[in-house]
């Protein structure tokens, strides 16, 4: 589904990214864990599309195509979905009038019929209850006035209410306290599918005790150095990065 | 009545030859009140002169080069059909509708019947003949012909226009609708001229919509007068989209008297020079005062709004809102003045100019200005021009809209809380309408 060949990224001329290879099979969850600094924003970040990043080597490749090639948008509609770190507040813009653009968007890339508003609102009541989200949410402008919680479960509640192949989680769990973290997590996890695939990224353990992942990559200074299985998160946790360090550094 | 004026090079005494030309006809009204005025307004407009570039209330509007154009002055329009007016009509709104065409009330055309009694709305110069004294109690009282040009000009030239009567106690449910159009083969110089008069706890909204029939330069030199009595409730909504080759300077003046609310709110889509010098003067205690206003700027358009709120009493508040897109090479102008008198303590008055630009080649001139002169006062302003939010944009991209749709939300957005302050929902529906069909 997803597969990343020696991709190199920088923003404003630093290299960010020094050839990170990647490969994500259809059903599969990837967990990318690492220290602070280490790229993981920024591989998110070029995935989704961001602009400010220059790609100075590589290639990644999406069910067949050139990601690297398409518009923010044109991924989204192919099956793309970012869940942001910092969710945008967007003052004016009601949450049913931007989902409704959003569904009817992918849903005519799909050769689908757009939803009509009984549809539309049961879609919205069904998907916000998945993330125990007041429906009433839909009158209010996107993110705005949200706290750091809603704004997090609003992601998962849009990623819901798309239905992506690829959905990328950055640090979706920072700041949750353990009950928004449980409900962001059960909401993931009732997303799982055979043809969908997650790429987690998160910087705390503790996520993946609730999401439980098939593959953990630790990006460390712009490469992925290691990759394990769920245990190599509870490694991580108990002796944090350094001896992943002294290990990537040991000569060979 | 084709004037001999061709060879005069200075705009001004063309308009002075015209006065003469037009004397003793309708175009110069003909009782003593009127004659009066007219010949002193046009001394006041001799002496001030239009405005030259070194003025500060004109530094970034010049009109000259649509002033030295040959106008005519009083050319009648072609006929027209209520079925003509389709276009202009809004879907589902319940009104009694007045029209002007060309800036002179067609009665045939207008339906003001179910008006509560003693509401008067009919022509200005059919209103000086049959209320004068209603009409020259009011009538340039609130306007400044002494001291600005324009309105000196419409003042010595005004022949007809509008006239709003809503007597004491009387609250005018359905809201009157101006329908304003421009309907000519002609370079035609207009002069078209409102009065609004709300009495004692009256209450009344219009909604002057203003359109072109023509792509011919034409030039509207409009003034406007507001008088909100003691506890009076007066809603005057406009809406400018006169196409390209309209150039419009529009003269408000708003004069309210102790506990009346005020609200104005000008939504410019089109025109080629558009100028709105908006004054208000709550003169009594416990006024309330809302300015809102949103430009909509493409091509070579320019449009400046001039704003003055003059807090001379105390306990009264004012909120003044304008926002901005402009697009292409458009100019935007906001110059937007509150000043608190000594005496106008316990003021209230906030005003806020926002702007966003959608080319290099657009500019925007902002000068909010603050004169306060009492000492127990809340007042703030601010402008703020920029681009729409890349992150916003982003974050909407990211989602599945595509660059146009994402731009055209934000946009909306940016415009909503002035087009939600329109308080009759169908034309709610239909400004935002053609704002949507506009950021296309």
């Amino acid at each position: 589904m997803l597969e990343i060949k020696d991709l190199r990224v920088n923003i404003e001329d630093k290299e960010i990214l020094k050839g990170v290879n990647l490969t994500v099979k259809p059903g599969e969850v990837h967990a990318i864990m690492g220290p602070n600094g280490s790229g993981k924003s920024t591989l998110a970040s070029v995935l989704a599309g961001r602009e400010e990043y220059e790609v100075t080597g590589g290639e990644v490749w999406y069910d067949g195509k050139n990601l690297l090639e398409m518009e923010p948008d044109e991924r989204a509609r192919e099956g793309v979905f970012l869940a942001f770190q910092y969710p945008v507040e967007l003052p004016g813009v009601s949450m049913s009038n931007f989902l409704k653009q959003a569904v009817n968007a992918v849903r005519e890339h799909r050769g689908e019929e757009p939803l009509s508003a009984v549809e539309f609102l049961k879609l919205m009541k069904e998907k916000a209850a998945l993330v125990h989200l007041d429906p009433s949410l839909r009158r209010r402008a996107v993110n705005e006035g949200f706290s750091g919680g809603e704004k997090k479960r609003n992601e998962i509640f849009q990623m819901a209410m798309l239905e992506p192949k690829l959905a990328i989680l950055d640090e979706t769990d920072s700041g949750l306290d353990i009950d928004a973290l449980r409900i962001v997590a059960d909401g993931v996890n009732k997303m799982r599918a055979p043809d969908r695939a997650f790429l987690v990224i998160t910087h705390y353990q503790r996520l993946l005790d609730y999401i439980v992942p098939d593959v953990v990559h630790v990006l460390m200074d712009g490469r992925i150095v290691k990759t394990g299985g769920k245990d190599l998160a509870l490694k991580l946790e108990e002796l944090g990065y350094d001896w992943v360090k002294e290990e990537v550094e040991a000569p060979a | 009545m084709q004037t001999t004026t061709e060879h005069i090079k200075r705009p001004e005494d063309r308009f002075l030859a015209a006065f003469e030309v037009h004397t003793g006809h309708a175009l110069n009204g003909s009782n003593a009140f009127g004659q009066a005025l007219r010949r002193e307004a046009l001394t006041h407009f001799e002496r001030l002169g239009f405005p030259a570039r070194k003025d500060e209330a004109w530094k970034y509007t010049n009109l000259g080069p649509k002033l030295a154009r040959e106008y005519a002055f009083d050319v009648p329009a072609p006929a027209l059909t209520p079925d003509d007016l389709a276009p202009y009509t809004i879907p589902g709104l319940d009104a009694a509708r007045a029209v002007l065409v060309n800036g002179c009330f067609e009665p045939s055309l207008s339906s003001l019947d179910g008006l509560p009694e003693g509401v008067v709305v009919t022509g200005l110069a059919e209103a000086a003949k049959r209320h004068p004294e209603r009409f020259e109690r009011h009538f340039a009282r609130y306007a400044d012909y002494r001291g600005e040009v324009f309105t000196a000009l419409n003042t010595a030239f005004a022949h007809d226009g509008l006239f709003v009567y809503v007597p004491k106690n009387t609250v005018v449910e359905r809201p009157i609708h101006v329908l304003s159009l421009l309907h000519t083969d002609a370079e035609l110089f207009l002069q078209p001229r409102l009065l609004v008069v709300a009495e004692r706890s009256a209450q009344v909204r219009l909604f002057e919509t203003r359109h072109a029939r023509t792509d011919t330069p034409t030039f509207t030199n409009g003034v406007t007068e507001l008088f909100s009595g003691p506890n009076a409730h007066v809603d005057l909504f406009t809406l400018q989209d006169e196409g390209d080759a309209a150039t419009q300077v529009s003269s408000l003046y708003a004069y309210q008297t102790g506990d009346s609310y005020l609200a104005t709110n000008t939504i410019t889509l089109s025109g080629d020079v558009v100028r709105n010098t908006h004054t208000y003067l709550p003169d009594a205690e416990n006024c309330e005062t809302h300015l809102r206003g949103l430009f909509l700027g493409q091509g070579a358009m320019h449009v400046d709004n001039h704003t003055l709120v003059d807090h001379a009493k105390p306990h009264c508040f004012s909120n003044e809102l304008f926002k901005g897109i402009l697009a292409d090479r458009a100019t935007g102008v906001f110059n937007g003045k509150v000043f608190v008198r000594r005496d106008a303590q316990q003021t209230n008055a906030y005003q806020e100019n926002k702007t966003v630009l959608l080319s290099e080649d657009a500019r925007m001139y902002a000068k909010p200005e603050l004169e306060i002169y009492a000492d127990d006062v809340k007042c703030s302003h601010g402008a703020t021009t920029g681009q729409l939010d890349a992150e916003a944009m982003f974050y909407l991209r990211s989602r599945g809209l595509t660059e146009t749709q994402a731009r055209r939300m934000l946009l909306l957005a940016f415009a909503r809380d002035v087009i939600d302050e329109i308080t009759v929902e169908p034309l709610r529906a239909h400004i935002d309408h053609m704002i949507a069909a506009r950021l296309a």
